[in-house]
């Protein structure tokens, strides 16, 4: 028994420089990082009024910072990948051996799908949905900051792979019987289970939490078809996690116990059944997608209803819509294995059902249209993403009602066709969706616009770029280029991989883009400070509060009485030439900020860290101070604080001052 | 060995005959076919023909001979017929809805509006009726499609042979990283070598010496799975001789992008020449070869068994034998394996 377990210096991957290489420059940015900010004596700060804290708002804002790095990662091994390929023509190798190149793909998968697209999405509905609700934060305000930890720890034990050992060399889906202990005898696919069994658990609670906090905690006045369109695609999107992410830690537990204990759920041998891993990853797989693109569809509507100055067309029909992709999504997973062979009938239902899922889209995009019909539309950044995804999202809805069609996804099934496919609703529908809330509720939680200019040439860039690259992809799949190989010898498939190679280098510019214009709107922020709360002339009670909102969000709950609740009271507003009256402003409770996210992620770390390396007697301290840490949170004898009265009245008659007359009469003037 | 397709296609321009039943949705009969003769069809098809030629995407991946779309079998022409209808059906709203997109754009941009502002418009019954009715009767077409399509075209429906002619059987045993074909009734086997009659039906059987992939010759049409202790079965033809490239569709590990075969479709007089001239001739495949040949690795050159022990397959598929074994010991296997230099 040794003391290490598995871990010892073979673990470093001295003969490659690449990881090496990789993961000395990350670590040393994060040390230097590390260092700085306790230089500048900025520690304190960020553990109070950031780590610790429970502010739904603070910590949508982490999940999206964690995001960004996430997706800068994910875009690394993107351009790894596709360089790797343009170089490894015609017998050549290129740069990356296959046994690393199979981990860069996988990892860039299970990066921009758990890690990059999860916490962009939910730090958008973390951040957005308690102030469309007007209510002061989610219903479990703590175990909203444990789950954003659990989130990072996933996140940590990811790129812990590139320097220590090895990541996944399976795909972003290890399949059975590859990913069992006889064809990967490595720690890659113990990295994968422990980064997303952590993870899951943080994804899983904010499910709860949201799902809790939109069916219990609405304003008054507020029943559920007066909620905003992106509350309710929210709601869809909770319900999905909490439905489908027990089949993912089941799934993966499962997986986990053969490799772990020599059991046999998906061995080749001893009746294991590797099929049904497929099916089951697929149960929770295909939900997951809308997931991510239902809160993208609710971003979507709340930009063209705002931006074209008129409620969203149909909201009825939209709510309809939207809870039905929620739950036929439910019934479509068996289309990513039509090549099974699982026979006529049920390959045909399960085709019929997924290309039903497309008359709830079909819906959505038409209201979209008609919502600008009639309207008065300024193009701001958050519209042209919405255009963008309009145009491009059709195009990747119709490729995959295409592989939807069991003949055709027998020709096309795990080629570069399909690859292009998921990326161009990935990509069109769930990144543009978030780069439009990210440009649109930007001033709502720094109080300063995000610099248009540059705005404009990042999603140029991108689009540009998103083309230059997927196009190609879609015709050598026609052209029968499989996806996942590491050298391609085939002439006709070139000049498309070369193509597609360059388009990446254009989506980098579209990223330099949107990382410059946030340097260039932070050095700007005096000149695009936005002081009323409501830059866009929005429509929905988030911009009824001040920017950045107050800890409590609002200084008094509203009354809701119609569907835009903020535009009717705007409106009366107008009408009357003067705000409401003064309210009677009373003391606030909330919550207090609690380091117990922290602490447990930091010894679920330590547990998934000890459990990929087999070390046990530090997996048995991990669970230990987990439960120390759980047993001090439960028996805690304060969790609330009181705001007083005069605070409240001073964050409210700030905001009441900047909405003066003169306010009231330029928001009037628009149309 | 691949211009060999391009130069028969461009010899012979008369395309293979699709005679598989897609009378249910005979409106979208395929342009191989021999339709166009009654007058109502003609216009049908000849829309299809325009629609599939103006998209620049498929007209480039029709240029090149090779692609999915450049059919050399029934089941690879019925399945393009079928992505074929499929899209056109689609464009038929897809590219109106873009048009749309930026033409409301445009016409009700701020800064120059052209129509009318309604701020309050936020529902018409009229409008929310056609807005369900489009995307409502496109799939209820589209499904007609698909179960027609699944059925028609399901890998394991037996093909139609003319008299006399007998499909021929073989067996598929993908292992790490290289394909075995077994010719039971022959008993002789190759490695990445697929030798078949042009015009006769195969019926394929597959299964895995160790992990999932897919057995694809993309000219050919229908990928399916291979997977250890399943048997599944596609059948497939090709109509004239040439050399067709088949590869893994599934990634199977670290030597999966050298996983590739050859597909040669011989007349079948020479097929017979072939199997006499294998027979008997070199290595016989036994318990013993078979263990060897289900070590991880490549093969650089294709090669075949003169013998075959028989039952072979069913062992393989029963696992009668024990499955292929995974990276042997090496340099820190428990930490990160990798294939030693082949």
């Amino acid at each position: 028994m040794r003391l290490l377990g598995k871990l010892d210096w073979s673990a470093i991957p001295l003969d490659q420089p690449i990881p090496l290489i990789a993961s000395a420059t990350a670590g040393g940015l994060v040390v230097a990082v590390v260092i700085y900010a306790w230089a500048k004596g900025w520690w304190p700060y960020l553990w109070n009024e950031w780590i610790t804290s429970v502010d739904h708002k603070r910590i949508g804002v982490m999940y999206i910072i964690l995001a960004a790095l996430m997706l800068l990662r994910g875009f690394a091994d993107a351009v790894m990948m596709r360089s790797q390929q343009a170089l490894a023509l015609h017998g050549a190798q290129g740069y990356l051996p296959p046994e690393h190149y199979d981990q860069v793909f996988s990892a860039h998968g299970t990066i921009m799908i758990f890690f990059g697209g999860m916490p962009l999405i939910i730090g958008l509905m973390n951040f957005a949905v308690p102030l469309q609700l007007g209510v002061r934060d989610v219903a479990f305000p703590t175990w909203n900051n444990v789950g954003f930890w659990l989130t990072a720890t996933g996140a940590l034990l990811v790129n812990l792979s590139l320097g220590i050992g090895e990541f996944a060399r399976t795909g972003w889906l290890p399949y059975p019987p590859l990913s069992e202990l006889a064809y990967s005898p490595g720690v890659g696919v113990d990295y994968y289970i422990w980064a997303l069994q952590i993870s899951g658990v943080g994804t899983l609670s904010t499910g709860i939490n949201l799902v809790t906090t939109i069916l219990k905690m609405r304003a008054p006045g507020m029943s559920y078809l007066r909620m905003p369109v992106f509350c309710w695609t929210s709601l869809a999107a909770n319900l999905l996690i909490v439905a489908v992410f027990p089949i993912l830690t089941a799934t993966l537990a499962m997986l986990g116990l053969d490799r772990y204990l020599g059991f046999h759920f998906f061995t080749n041998d001893a009746g294991g059944n590797p099929m049904m891993f497929v099916n089951l990853i697929w149960a929770w797989g295909h939900p997951e997608v809308y997931i991510l693109v239902l809160p993208c569809f609710g971003i979507f509507s709340e930009v063209f209803s705002t931006f074209s100055g008129k409620p969203l067309f149909g909201y009825r029909s939209m709510v309809m819509a939207t809870m039905f992709i929620c739950v036929v999504s439910l019934f479509v997973w068996l289309h990513h294995f039509f090549t099974m062979g699982a026979g006529g009938d049920v390959n045909a239902a399960f085709g019929i059902a997924t290309s039903i899922i497309a008359v709830g889209t079909g819906v959505k995009i038409y209201n979209w249209l008609f919502t600008m019909y009639g309207g008065r539309i300024r193009f701001e950044p958050p519209v042209l993403w919405a255009l963008g995804f309009m145009v491009t999202f059709v195009i990747g809805g119709m490729t995959g009602v295409l592989l939807a069609v069991p003949p055709a996804d027998f020709v096309l099934h795990n080629s570069l066709f399909l690859v292009a496919h998921f990326h161009n609703v990935i990509i069109g529908g769930v990144v543009f969706g978030a780069f439009a809330g990210y440009e649109y509720w930007f001033p709502k939680a720094f109080g300063f616009r995000l610099h248009k200019g540059w705005g404009v040439a990042a999603f140029w860039l991108t689009l540009a770029g998103f083309v230059a690259t997927f196009t190609p992809l879609y015709i050598v799949g026609m052209e029968g280029m499989t996806r996942r190989l590491q050298h391609v010898d085939n002439p006709l498939w070139d000049p498309w991989i070369i193509l597609a190679g360059l388009g990446t280098i254009v989506i980098g510019a579209g990223v330099a883009a949107q990382l410059i214009q946030l340097v260039v709107s932070i050095r700007m922020r005096d000149q695009l400070r936005d002081v009323t709360g409501d830059p866009w002339n929005g429509r929905t009670l988030e911009w009824v509060t001040p920017s950045p909102p107050p800890t409590f969000n609002f200084p008094v709950l509203h009354d809701v009485h119609g569907e835009e609740a903020y535009w009717g009271m705007k409106q009366a507003a107008i009408a009357q030439e003067r705000l409401y009256d003064e309210p009677d402003y009373k003391p606030i409770e909330m919550p207090r900020n609690s380091p117990t996210g922290f602490v447990t992620a930091f010894f679920a770390a330590i547990i998934g860290f000890a459990l990929i390396w087999h070390i046990w007697w530090l997996v048995a301290l991990g669970l230990v101070g987990a439960y120390a840490t759980f047993v001090v949170f439960a028996w805690r004898d304060e969790d609330e604080y009181e705001i007083p009265a005069e605070e409240v009245a001073r964050v409210d008659r700030a905001r009441r001052a900047a909405r003066g007359p003169e306010w009231l009469a330029s928001m009037g003037a628009q149309p | 060995m691949q211009s060999a397709g391009v130069q028969l296609r461009s010899l012979q321009s008369a395309r293979p005959a699709t005679r598989l039943t897609f009378e249910g949705i005979g409106l979208f009969r395929s342009s191989d076919s021999n339709g166009g003769r009654t007058g109502m069809k003609r216009v049908s098809i000849k829309a299809i023909r325009r629609g599939v030629a103006f998209p620049p995407l498929f007209a480039l991946a029709a240029c090149s001979h090779q692609g999915v779309l450049d059919t050399a079998g029934p089941i690879a022409a019925g399945e393009r017929t079928i992505l074929l209808n499929s899209l056109v059906i689609m464009l038929a709203i897809v590219i109106p809805t873009i048009v749309a997109t930026l033409g409301f754009a445009f016409w009700y941009r701020a800064d120059r509006p052209r129509g009318r502002y309604l701020p309050e418009w936020a529902y018409s019954g009229r409008v929310e009726m056609v807005v369900w009715s489009i995307p409502i009767l496109v799939i209820l077409f589209l499904a007609g499609v698909i179960w027609v399509g699944s059925h028609d075209l399901d890998p394991a429906k037996p093909l139609p042979a003319a008299k006399n002619v007998r499909p021929l059987e073989v067996q598929v045993v993908s292992l790490d990283w290289k394909w075995l074909f077994i010719y039971p009734e022959q008993g002789v086997a190759s490695v990445n070598q697929l030798v078949i009659p042009a015009g006769v039906p195969v019926h394929f059987s597959l299964t895995s010496a160790s992990v999932m992939n897919a057995f694809f010759i993309h000219r050919l049409g229908s990928m399916i799975y291979t997977m250890n202790g399943m048997v599944t079965q596609v059948n497939l033809q090709a109509d004239k001789p040439g050399t067709y490239w088949g590869q893994s569709a599934q990634f199977s590990g670290d030597g999966f992008s050298d996983m590739n075969f050859q597909t040669l479709a011989v007349a079948p007089a020479e097929f017979a020449g072939w199997i006499a001239k294998t027979k008997g001739q070199g290595a016989a495949l036994d318990s013993a070869a078979y263990a060897g040949l289900a070590q991880q690795g490549t093969v650089k050159r294709p090669y075949s068994y003169g013998a075959v022990q028989p039952g072979l397959f069913g062992q393989i598929a029963m696992q009668k034998v024990a499955p292929g074994p995974g990276p042997q010991a090496g340099r820190a296997a428990h930490v990160s394996p990798r294939i030693s230099a082949q």
